[in-house]
């Protein structure tokens, strides 16, 4: 398990362990990760993070296009394994999970270790004392990088 | 209450001592009807449920025992009972006052109508 933000890591790890999940992801709401479990390459963890912010943010513009509200979760399901997409809010910002689980848990019991996660994550995240910052292109290929160094060693 | 499943969770909630009774779908442990009293929360016990009853099918599947019709876990304070119904799960939780037989008797027929 390896994450941007150390804090994220022994509530990541109690998810991870209670609900059995096979890989886990928390990203920001742009798709720049914070935290992985299981994930072995750099390239599949970027397209992972990409693919799951870009389905938040379709999903998200499909409910306001109806009139609904946001959808929160979105899961599939396959035949041997499936996987939970979910945004929260935290103190540091909106954040996506993506969770890739198995036939030996189930969706219910993602779904209530994953609201535990959530209560978790807000109660050990430190408060931040620079405002927030607005992503420019010039400083992503620098966080990314800096990241992909975080996650992988490299 | 999930509409076509009021009446199902009604004849197991008016027993005594019952303190909640759902409808769970057995693969993912999601609550599709609930009736629950007291601050239970339908969310986990679905999930709990679900989840202990897909180790007991597997369990008795490998024993050669054929799919289980009713699990029984019995605590101190209570009990936790479930009655699969194809891919439907019938949960009851009962308290310590409850006629366990009654009330197995109402769930088995009640998962025998759901199948």
């Amino acid at each position: 398990m390896q994450a941007v933000e150390p804090w994220v890591i022994p509530p990541l790890r109690t998810f991870v362990g209670e609900s059995s999940a096979r890989l886990a992801l928390l990203m920001t709401s742009s798709g720049q990760v914070i935290a992985q479990h299981g994930f072995v390459g750099a390239l599949d963890l970027m397209a992972a993070a990409a693919l799951g912010a870009g389905i938040v943010a379709s999903s998200t513009e499909l409910a306001l296009q109806v009139g609904w509200d946001p959808f929160q979760i979105v899961a599939h399901q396959g035949q041997r394994q499936a996987h939970f997409l979910a945004w929260f809010d935290t103190p540091r910002g909106r954040w996506v999970a993506l969770v890739v689980f198995g036939t030996e848990t189930k969706l219910g019991l993602v779904q209530v270790f994953f609201e535990q996660l959530v209560q978790e994550l807000a109660a050990a995240a430190p408060v931040q004392d620079e405002p927030r910052r607005e992503v420019l292109a010039a400083d992503f290929e620098r966080e990314l990088n800096a990241s992909l160094r975080s996650l992988f060693g490299r | 209450m999930n509409a076509p499943y009021a009446p199902v969770l009604e004849a197991l909630t008016r027993l005594r001592g019952i303190r909640g009774a759902l409808v769970v779908s057995g693969s993912d442990g999601l609550v599709v009807a609930e009736s629950l009293i007291g601050g239970l929360k339908g969310g986990p016990l679905a999930a709990v449920a679900a989840t202990l009853a897909g180790r007991a099918i597997e369990l008795a599947g490998r024993g050669g025992f054929g799919a289980p019709r009713f699990l029984h876990l019995q605590a101190d304070d209570g009990a936790l009972l479930v009655a699969p119904a194809a891919d439907l799960l019938l949960v009851a939780v009962a308290g310590r006052d409850v006629a366990l037989g009654l009330l197995r008797l109402e769930m088995l027929r009640t998962a025998e109508r759901l199948r």
